[in-house]
């Protein structure tokens, strides 16, 4: 089944087109890379799914639903949230706020101002779960401005998961990572996606084929191969356009 | 544990405000006392905007006006009989008004955050001034209105002739309006306005509607400004534009900024600073805005934080026992500091006073003679090097007192 589904969708900046006519199909439960150049348009792309930004032409569906003209929290209630390139927290709430913030929506407590949060023992728990999961419970009561970079790209993590929701994106989740903590990262993202949909802009190839189970490549803000790692490894055209010998020697 | 904390605290404060009449009991003291009540309760609705939301608000006293000639409106109409309730409820008509006002500005207003909202707040707080001399049926032109509130039905023998009957009364509203206020900091709707306040991109990718969540919280503000206008009218019993207008909104600014936006006490901190100043020094010296001015501007420059994060910032050496090694350094710097201070508001005083003698803290200077002038000026020299002098050792005391501050292993990045 399809749950998200874009139809020749283009952006321009300006005069600029910076995404050119992509059409892309997600399954349900598949985990999807989307590969490419610096400057290819992988963030564009995931900021028009998740609606920072709107679409200049085509269209996004998002489980039947057309979503392309949807504010970001409208898409995000209907079960999408996302991880930004560029962290993204609440620097002067701490890391447990960061998380439980998350929380909120998808547990169903919208604007509320007549639940005290202190008193929501399941809410509370299942923000240290999360905080458990990203390795970040000892650093719970710290602002997240002052985190170490490392740790506030866990919690960028944590903040995109934390509800739960079916489809994650995640863009460059590993960026700056040193090597054992890209490895947990790698690890935490796999565990908290089992079973649900994945779509993870990523540089390290070794990281992509071992997770993903089917390949986009964007070049130039068009879609030039969408496969299987096996096939994507083998395409002539990937590899003259973007993978080279990164793929031959991987 | 942390509940008995908070609880005593809590109650701690009710205290305070209970028995303050009791220490002092003047005429002077009360009126002061009842000044403070309003200004903490207006204070802190301030604070939930900028602090709380990072609304910057010019406009703030529109919603605490708007409140308070309503009030006064409610004590005209229950003295000519045409409604009928006890006054204790007035703060509850006021606030009503006040969040009304809110429920439509917020409108348009919460939009966006940052310049634009502080735009659109100054615009609405010039319009609704402007509005107040124009429609003089309600707004009494620049005279005002003005009610009595010892009509309608007593409260339990109680008729409101005495100020210290209004604090008292002032202190139960002024105790509920601090604890809703902070109870709603603890919602999923206050914890998103910080959230919105930090990063309102990123709160839209979680559910939230940055703009539904200053909505909200700014209607809160407005509620609580309204509640401070309609103690104000009980109090004062008269209230005019003056109390609507862009001077009153920059004076809520200069206290929630002055006591510190980023705690919660912080305004309480500001409003009891400010309103000392204004009703003890304005006694003293027609130049109390120049130095509430002066105030303001140290406090942007060295206390960021204002006086709440000033004290906040000793937690660690409270904590670890150091506290006593600061006592030295801090009079060390501290005495020259208030000489400093003194001798500048003398220096001050002295050249704008129009007598031939001038008194000051028990000494009398000759306001024509240069050389008490000069004298002056060189006690202010010499301390402010004594100051100076006096700063690294301050530094280098605070630095021990708080060494080690990174036990958490924060040492990448
Ligand atoms: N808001 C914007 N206005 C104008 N141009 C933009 C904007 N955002 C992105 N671009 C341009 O669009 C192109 C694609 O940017 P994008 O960030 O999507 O690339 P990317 O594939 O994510 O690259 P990277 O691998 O470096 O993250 C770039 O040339 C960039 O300069
Ligand atoms: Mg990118």
């Amino acid at each position: 089944m399809t749950v998200l589904s874009l139809r020749n969708v283009t952006k321009n900046f300006g005069e600029t087109e910076i995404i050119r006519g992509v059409s892309l199909d997600i399954e349900k439960g598949e985990k999807h890379a989307i590969i490419g150049p610096n400057g290819a348009g992988k963030s564009t792309l995931f900021h028009l799914i998740s609606g920072l930004y709107g679409v200049t032409g085509g269209s996004i569906k998002f489980k039947e639903q057309e979503i392309q003209n949807k504010q970001p929290y409208e898409i995000n209630r209907l079960g999408l949230a996302r991880s930004f390139q560029v962290t993204n927290i609440f620097a002067r709430l701490n890391v447990f706020e960061n998380v439980r913030c998350a929380l909120l929506w998808s547990s169903g407590y919208k604007y509320s101002f007549w639940h005290l949060l202190g008193r929501q023992k399941e809410l509370n728990e299942k923000a240290l779960e999360v905080l458990e999961q990203i390795g970040l419970k000892d650093k719970m009561h710290f602002p997240a401005g002052e985190l170490a970079y490392a740790h506030q790209r866990a919690l960028e993590l944590g903040i995109a998961i934390a509800s739960g929701a079916e489809v994650i994106m995640l863009d460059e989740p590993v960026a700056g990572m040193s090597h054992s903590e890209a490895e947990n990262a790698v690890e935490l993202i796999r565990k908290i996606t089992a079973g649900k949909t994945l779509i993870m802009v990523e540089h390290d190839m070794n990281i992509v084929f071992d997770v993903a189970d089917r390949i986009s490549v964007l070049v130039y803000g068009e879609v030039i191969a969408c496969d299987k790692p096996e096939n994507i490894r083998a395409n002539p055209k990937v590899q003259e356009a973007y993978l080279g010998e990164v793929v031959g020697s991987a | 544990m942390a509940l008995v904390k908070k609880s005593a605290l809590w109650i701690a404060y009710l205290l305070a405000l209970l028995s303050l009449p009791q220490f002092f009991d003047s005429v002077l003291a009360i009126s002061i006392f009842n000044q403070m009540a309003i200004a903490i309760v207006f204070a802190l609705s301030y604070n939930m905007l900028l602090g709380q939301g990072g609304m910057l608000s010019f406009g703030h006293a529109v919603y605490f006006g708007l409140g308070g000639f309503l009030a006064v409106h409610a004590l005209i109409m229950i003295e000519f009989e045409t409604v009928y309730f006890s006054i204790i409820w007035i703060p509850l008509v006021g606030g009503f008004i006040g969040l009304l006002a809110a429920l439509f500005i917020g409108t348009f207003s919460t939009h966006k955050a940052g310049t634009v909202f502080a735009m659109i707040s100054l615009g609405i707080g010039e319009l609704i001034a402007a509005s107040s001399l124009i429609f003089v049926s309600f707004f009494g032109g620049e005279a005002g209105v003005s009610g009595d509130r010892t009509f309608g039905p007593p409260f339990f023998g109680v008729e409101w002739f005495q100020n210290v009957e209004i604090y008292y009364l002032a202190v139960a509203w002024v105790f509920i309006a601090t604890l809703f206020m902070y109870l709603f900091t603890q919602t999923p709707a206050g914890k998103m306005a910080n959230a919105v306040r930090d990063n309102p991109e990123r709160a839209e990718f979680i559910g939230y509607s940055a703009r539904r969540v200053r909505y909200i919280t700014f209607c809160a503000a407005g509620l609580f400004a309204g509640v401070a206008g309609g103690l104000f009218a009980l109090n004062y019993e008269f209230i005019t534009e003056e109390n609507l207008n862009a001077a009153t909104s920059g004076r809520v600014l200069l206290s929630a900024y002055i006591g510190g936006l980023g705690y919660f006490i912080g305004p309480i901190v500001g409003a009891v600073i400010l309103t000392l100043m204004n009703s003890l020094l304005s006694n003293y010296s027609d130049l109390w805005m120049l130095y509430l001015g002066i105030m303001f501007l140290l406090t942007v420059l060295f206390l960021p934080r204002g006086f709440a994060g000033f004290i906040m910032m000793h937690q660690v050496a409270w904590i670890r026992g150091t506290m006593k090694q600061l006592i030295v350094p801090y009079l060390l710097s501290g005495i020259p500091a208030v000489v400093f201070v003194m001798s500048s508001i003398a220096l001050i005083e002295l050249s704008h006073t129009e007598d031939a003698e001038f008194y000051y803290l028990g000494l009398t200077f000759d306001s024509n003679g240069a050389m008490d002038f000069g004298l002056i000026a060189l006690v202010a020299i010499g301390a402010l090097v004594c100051v100076r002098k006096s700063l690294p050792q301050l530094k280098a005391a605070w630095e021990s007192a708080n060494e080690v501050i990174d036990e958490t292993g924060e040492s990448e990045s």
